[in-house]
This record gives C-alpha cells, structure tokens and sequence, in this order.
C-alpha cells in the first residue's frame, strides 16, 4: 500500500474508532445521564434544529475574529518594526506588552463593555489583544535574527536603515511572522468567543457563537452545545487554513522549511 | 603597467583590549592592474586585517594607501564607503545572497545601493551580462536554494562585477566548496584575471593560491614571502585531469567482475 493512501486511511481510521468509543460510552451511561454525551447523531440533530442561529453567530464570531486578527496582523507588524529598532526600545516596551499579556481577559471584558459597549467592537479588541503577543514577540524575533554576514553586506554597501529594512531585514523574518500568524489563526476564533462570552451582545443579530453557548447551556440544549464547539473548531481550522495557504504562498519559492523536488 | 594598488609602510594596531595588537606592521607592495593575487598566512597572520584595510573595510593606523591613485588612508567612513562602492567588488566565503531574491535579483543589488544610478532596464541588462560571464545567464530567475553551492558563489562573484570595480577582492571564496567545485569557481576567476580584472583573494588553502599568478605570505603581521607563481595551474586543465579520472575509475569499474 502507498504511504499517501496509508495517511489518508489512517486518520479516517481512528476517527472511526473513536466514534465507535463514543457511542460505546454514551451506551454504557445509565439512561437518565444519557444526555451528558450527546452521540454525533443526535449533535447533526442540533445542527438542523439550529442551523439558522448557529450560522448566523458562527457569522457573527467570524467577523470578530477576523476584525481583531487582522487588526493584530497590522498593528503587530509595526509594533514588532518599531521594537526591532533597538534594544533601548525593547527593553523601554516589552515590560508593558508583558502586562498587557498578562492581564486576564475576564477582567479586561468588562472594563471594555464600559468603555466601548458589549457586542462586536469589544470582541474585535478582546481578539486582537489575544492575538497580538505572539505575532509581536515572533515577528520582532524575526526582525532582529537577521544573518549577521547579510547585514555586515549591507552595511558594506552603506544602504540606509530603511532600505536595510524593507530589503533585508522584513524579508527574512517573514517566516518568524508567519509562524506568529498561525498560533494567532488558531488562537483568533476562541479569542472571538470567549470575547462573545464576556462581552458580546444580542442586539440586531443575535450574538456570536459564545452567545449561544450561555443561551444553550442555560436551556439545557446539550447537542447543540456540542454543534457550537464544533463549528467554533471549524472556524479555527478555516483560519489556520488560510494562514498556511498565504505562509505557502510567501515562503514556499525560497524558504528552506519547503522541500523542493526540483533542487 | 599602473599600480591600481599602492600601499607604503602600512600598520594596523588595534587597542580596543588591554595590550594594543599590532596586527599589521609595516607592509609595502603593489598590486598592478591585471594582476592575480593570493594573499596566505596562519591564522593571526595579519592578513585578514590587510584585506580589511585594501578593502576600505578598515583604516590603517600608520602609512599610506593608494587606490588607483586616490589616497584612501585619511578618509572618514562615508568617503570609503562611496570608495567601496565605485572602486571594489567583494565575494565572501559564505555567498551571501539573499536567499528571497532570484540570481538576476541578486546581482543587481549593489546597483541598487551604488554612487552611480542607472534606469532599472539598464541594471536588468548590466546584471544579466555579469551572470553570462560566470556562466549562469540560464539560471536568472533561480533561487538560491535551487543552485549548488558553486552556483551560488558565482552568482556573487558577477554581483561583485556588476558595479565594474577596479580590483575584486574575495575573503576564502573556496573555503565552504568541495575540491572540484573550487576549481570551478577558480576557473572563474581566472577568466575575469585573463579579461584585465586585476583580483586579489585571501586563502589558507595551498592548492588553491596555485591558480593565482602570485602569492603573498604573511606572518606576525609582515610579508615573509612575495613570488610569482611559475608553472600555475589552469583550472581547464584540472578539471579535464579529473574528468579523465572519473572515466577511468569507471571504466575500471566496468571492466572488473560483477561478481
């Protein structure tokens, strides 16, 4: 058997396995505790019965996420640009962007509801706070790993800082930024979420996917809590998805981290 | 012929540490148009501080430098760099490419950077030309992570040509290649030698300064030896020696058993 038939049996395999062991634990529950582990047929059940809430907060999330992923894509950029400068300014910023990392969300939420309001410009700002310090910390790692050799060339041809920058130094800490971006694809959809969950609101459209989860939990719809989760998860991977399509498309002609079959 | 290279009595003392190191003391030579030195030494020798300094890299403490008839020895560090740019072409021993940019890219980097601006199709024309000398013209729009390792460093032995410098200077241009593949790159230079580019390259490989028509030795910071190398080797001969070589070990291997 081929190997890339083999790693495509091979998950689909264990997938199998362990629905198998899902619907095996949810029998083995007494009846009545049933409801605890809703089985995936019953989850589909969710998804028809709530299809139109739970597209529409799914929506709702994404808008979240991607306004404050993308807000920390930009902002991250220059940030890690400005701390690249010198250490000076490294060591003038990193303690205050520790402080920013550190400080919980749960108590930034409704700092932020007061200041901005609930609904989706606090989840935007709780996303983009989420996001934020692993692109900084990656990119700025990126921007100040630059081949010694290549920056002594430079030097040699006396080009200016910006030059240095935008011909040197930028390019080769795009990997470090797209590494940056892809924890931050995988952490935007649950920084949008937990967002909704804190700070989100109802009005006009019915809140985000976090929304939902308090509105299902508190009606005691299990599978449809399950169907939440599961679309938040699909979210994730769409995101990451992207993130690895673009990291493909900027690095895949030079990076090392590509194999190329026609070296 | 005119000395492109002139240097007088030439020293270098470092005293950034507790005892100043005199690392070059006293060094006189020139270095004529069209010619092709090798500069060796141990370790320590001086001559990677004599490189510097013939490089504009550095300034010399005590004594006078001549490059093609400007005194370069008094110059600030703007001067040099201008000095660098217009009159020196550098290829080091790790390449140094921008491993983003295609070889055509590549090359036409220094133009970028260079005194003398010229329009992008005239930069596009000047690099192509310069990666048709080393031979890679139909690898332009390679990356570098597409070419060898004796690829690449002629792709930066034609950047270094692209600004027609006066002399080429070379820091161990062999030292990360394999023994064939520094022949090449030899022959290489010894092609730019035969078209007038007067080269002068630092190596600690014996072999290697063999292809270069005069070598300098350095030690403790002084020339100990100056000769001119009489019966050099010729890069095209070499590699048909080895070429022949590899025939006959397999011819060799064919004729013998199979089993």
């Amino acid at each position: 058997m081929s190997t890339r038939l083999l790693r495509l049996l091979a998950p689909a395999l264990l997938g199998t396995l362990m629905v198998t062991a899902w619907y095996g634990v949810h029998l083995w529950l007494d009846t009545e505790m049933r409801f605890l582990l809703p089985t995936p047929v019953q989850i589909l059940g969710a998804f028809r019965d709530n299809g139109e809430s739970l597209g529409r907060a799914a929506l709702n999330t994404a808008e979240g996420a991607l306004l404050g992923f993308g807000g920390a894509a930009l902002v991250g950029f220059l940030f890690a640009v400005v701390l690249s400068l010198s250490s000076l300014v490294r060591a003038s910023l990193y303690p205050y962007l520790m402080i920013l990392q550190m400080t919980p969300i749960i108590i930034i939420a409704p700092i932020l509801v007061l200041w901005v309001g609930a609904g989706l410009k606090s989840v935007a700002i709780i996303t983009f706070l989420i996001c934020f310090f692993p692109l900084v910390v990656n990119t700025t790692q990126g921007l100040i790993s630059t081949d010694r050799n290549l920056v002594e060339l430079f030097a040699m041809w006396r080009t200016g800082r910006w030059q240095q920058l935008v011909h040197l130094r930028i390019p080769s800490a795009l990997p470090y930024f797209f590494t940056g971006l892809r924890i931050a694809a995988t952490l935007a959809p649950i920084g949008a979420l937990v967002g909704d969950y804190t700070a989100g609101n109802s009005d006009g459209n019915g809140g985000g996917l976090g929304f939902q989860a308090i509105i299902y939990s508190s009606q005691a719809k299990y599978p449809a809590l399950f169907a939440t989760a599961a679309v938040t998860c699909a979210l994730g991977f769409i995101f990451t998805g992207a993130v690895v399509a673009l990291s493909w498309l900027a690095l895949h002609r030079w990076h090392d981290s590509y194999e190329r079959a026609d070296r | 012929m005119a000395a492109v290279v002139t240097i007088e009595e030439l020293h270098k003392i470092y005293d950034s540490g507790d005892v100043p190191v005199h690392a070059v003391r006293g060094v006189s030579l020139d270095i004529h148009r069209g010619e092709f030195v090798a500069l060796m030494g141990a370790s320590g020798s001086g001559k990677s501080t004599l490189m510097n300094m013939l490089g504009c890299l550095d300034r010399p403490t005590r004594g006078r430098y001549l490059l093609d008839g400007t005194d370069v020895s008094q110059l600030d560090k703007n001067e040099l760099a201008d000095i660098r740019n217009q009159k020196l072409g550098f290829v080091f021993q790790g390449f140094n490419l921008l491993s983003r940019t295609t070889a055509l890219e590549n090359v036409e980097l220094p133009c970028l950077y260079g005194v003398r601006r010229m329009s992008s199709k005239k930069m596009r024309e000047r690099a192509m030309y310069c990666l048709e000398i080393v031979g890679l013209a139909n690898r332009a729009d390679h990356m570098p992570n597409q070419l060898s390792g004796g690829q690449q460093q002629r792709v930066a032995i034609a950047r270094a040509l692209v600004n027609e410098p006066q002399v080429l200077l070379a820091d161990e241009p062999t030292g990360n290649l394999d023994s064939k593949t520094s022949i090449e790159v030899m022959g290489v230079f010894q092609k730019l030698n035969e078209q007038g580019i007067t080269i002068v390259m630092v190596t600690h490989e014996l072999d290697v300064a063999r292809y270069c028509k005069r070598n300098l030795i350095l030690r403790d910071g002084v020339v100990v030896r100056d000769e001119l190398i009489k019966d050099r080797s010729i890069a095209d001969t070499e590699l048909g020696k080895l070429r022949d070589a590899e025939t006959a070990a397999k011819l060799l291997a064919a004729g013998s058993p199979a089993r």
